[in-house]
């Protein structure tokens, strides 16, 4: 799975995996994914944990061959700028219309769960791939909570789509059934 | 500041001998709120290691000076590091040897009392698991009752008062812990005795352990007598010892008794249990010392360490044989169950022969705390 960054922090018993994977994320933009990957079975809780107190997302863990492979995503205190797009749609009307759902989080994040025909070009790919989208469609931009989408619909206008709208409040708030490609 | 290393058996005589005693535990909220090294008189700070890697600074106020500190962790590594981190900071400080995975696995072996013609009874005290097992020493025999998977800890115990293991009993088919009995036998040679209504799905031979038998230790008067006392697993079977004691298994605790679910039968056997507490218990001698397989919570311990009671003072006390409805008494027994042990059927497959896991994985199955009773 892609991931900007990789640690491997095999053989590495606690507090070590920790230790380092703090390192690492310091060198890290926000928004960047970490893959760490751990043979200590106590790095799960402790990363989850971890990441939960400094606020980076713990994305998930895919364990193969006693390998355990974390992914993580840098948050320095979530960006405040206001959502600026206005033309919005709330996430439980997604589902009912024709239109593309287009998810613009990492590829690690849609890997871990996406709505069904969810459609994933991450937000630093979207202006190289805006060939893969049709204007005349409809085109509902979501992400993790609302803000990388509002960017992402912004762009999308700047190219000349019109039918785009911004999904609040995002995924964090999906209820429904995830599809994982793991 | 120099900082020691206390292996688990210091630890333990701390807890026996009601010491007084700091512990910082750097484990994740979740695995201190599960379980913890409990002492009486221990006090408790709970900072998970990794908000203190930037520092141990801010949290100096909240550790005292004025009393020893352990530091605590997973598996030694985290409470090292944070050790050295006070240690540098000027505090005298120690750490947990192998953490909470060798204090789980730690049994410190305490006297009971003496049997008819010099006999000896031992109860094997896992603090950090709630486990007891037993070891009857006579003559030169030995037999063992609920014996945990630390298999040496009996060879070795038997090795030094020089006696030979013979028989090896467990009063279920357990599923909180994995059962050391079937390779104590086969390592010494000893009969490993099972109750066969608990055996049903077992993948190993074991002699049958029916109501009513009694083995004799030694060559004079120590008997084990087998009672059926079903009500946690169906085949439950309690030992009167030297006609003294009174081994309950998981029947009947201190201050607690057996919950009949982790076999998925409470409905089933909540008449048993009832039968077996408000029956057959009760045609037994009050003066008889219960012994059970488990502990609950610290106060349960007596003040040498030991956990045992007279079955008179339990019939007075304890509050799960002093429910006169039966109704009422079914009700508890089946709904106000506590969450069920860790890997719970696992350890049962483990017991039957049919899953042999690492001991890796073994000691992960038996992480957390004993959940074997309904209070």
């Amino acid at each position: 799975m892609k991931a900007d960054f990789q640690l491997d922090a095999k053989g590495l018993s606690c507090p070590m995996p920790i230790v380092k994977t703090k390192k690492a994320m310091a060198e890290l933009v926000d928004g960047q994914v970490l893959e760490v990957c751990a043979t200590d079975k106590g790095s799960k809780a402790d990363l989850i944990a971890w990441a939960e107190t400094v606020g980076h997302q713990y994305i998930g863990m895919i364990e193969t061959d006693d390998v355990l492979k974390h992914y993580i995503r840098k948050c320095t205190n979530d960006r405040t700028e206001e959502m600026t797009f206005d033309q919005t749609i709330e996430l439980e009307q997604v589902t009912n219309r024709e239109g593309l759902i287009l998810d613009v989080r990492e590829e690690a994040e849609f890997a871990f769960g996406h709505i069904e025909g969810a459609k994933s070009i991450p937000m630093g790919e979207l202006e190289a791939r805006l060939a893969e989208l049709d204007k005349e469609q409809e085109i509902y931009v979501i992400c993790r909570t609302g803000k990388r989408s509002d960017l992402a619909a912004q762009k999308l206008v700047l190219h000349g789509f019109t039918k785009v709208f911004n999904v609040l409040p995002g995924m964090t708030s999906w209820t429904g059934d995830l599809i994982k490609n793991i | 500041m120099s900082v020691q290393q206390w292996d688990a058996s210091f630890v333990a005589k701390k807890v026996i001998h009601n010491e007084k005693l700091f512990i910082l535990d750097v484990r994740n909220a979740d695995a201190f709120e599960d379980w913890k090294i409990d002492g009486h008189q221990f006090e408790y700070l709970n900072i998970p290691y990794f908000e203190l890697l930037d520092g141990i600074e801010d949290i100096l106020p909240k550790i005292p000076t004025d009393k020893e500190v352990l530091v605590v962790c997973a598996k030694e590594g985290s409470s090292l590091m944070i050790a050295e981190m006070l240690s540098e900071a000027g505090r005298d400080v120690a750490y947990l040897a192998g953490g909470m995975k060798t204090w789980s696995e730690y049994l410190e072996p305490i006297k009971v009392g003496d049997l008819t013609g010099g006999g000896e009874l031992y109860q094997f005290v896992r603090l950090g698991k709630g486990c007891l097992s037993y070891m009857v020493i006579s003559e030169g025999e030995a037999a063992i009752i609920d014996a945990v998977r630390f298999t040496e800890v009996f060879t070795s115990f038997a090795a030094h008062k020089k006696v030979e293991i013979k028989h090896v009993f467990d009063t279920h088919l357990h599923a909180d812990h994995i059962s050391g009995g079937r390779h104590i036998a086969e390592a010494t040679g000893a009969t490993y005795y099972l109750p066969p209504k608990d055996a049903e799905e077992v993948v190993f031979s074991y002699a049958p352990l029916e109501d009513g038998m009694t083995v004799q230790i030694g060559a004079s008067n120590i008997d084990v007598g087998a009672i059926y006392s079903p009500g946690h697993t169906i085949g439950s079977t309690s030992f009167v010892v030297d006609n003294n004691y009174l081994l309950t298994g998981d029947i009947l605790f201190i201050d607690s008794i057996g919950r009949p679910d982790l076999a998925g039968l409470a409905e089933d056997w909540v008449g048993d249990l009832r039968d077996t507490l408000y029956k057959r218990y009760r045609k037994l001698s009050d003066e008889l010392i219960v012994l059970p397989a488990h502990f609950m919570i610290i106060e349960e311990l007596n003040g040498d360490g030991t956990v045992a009671k007279r079955l008179g003072d339990l019939f007075a006390q304890n509050h799960g044989l002093n429910i006169r409805n039966e109704e009422e008494f079914k009700r508890i027994v089946t709904n106000e169950l506590p969450p069920q042990p860790n890997a719970y059927q696992e350890i049962r497959q483990v017991n039957m022969g049919k899953i042999t896991p690492t001991p890796d994985e073994q000691t992960e199955m038996e992480i957390g705390p004993n959940r074997c009773a309904v209070r």
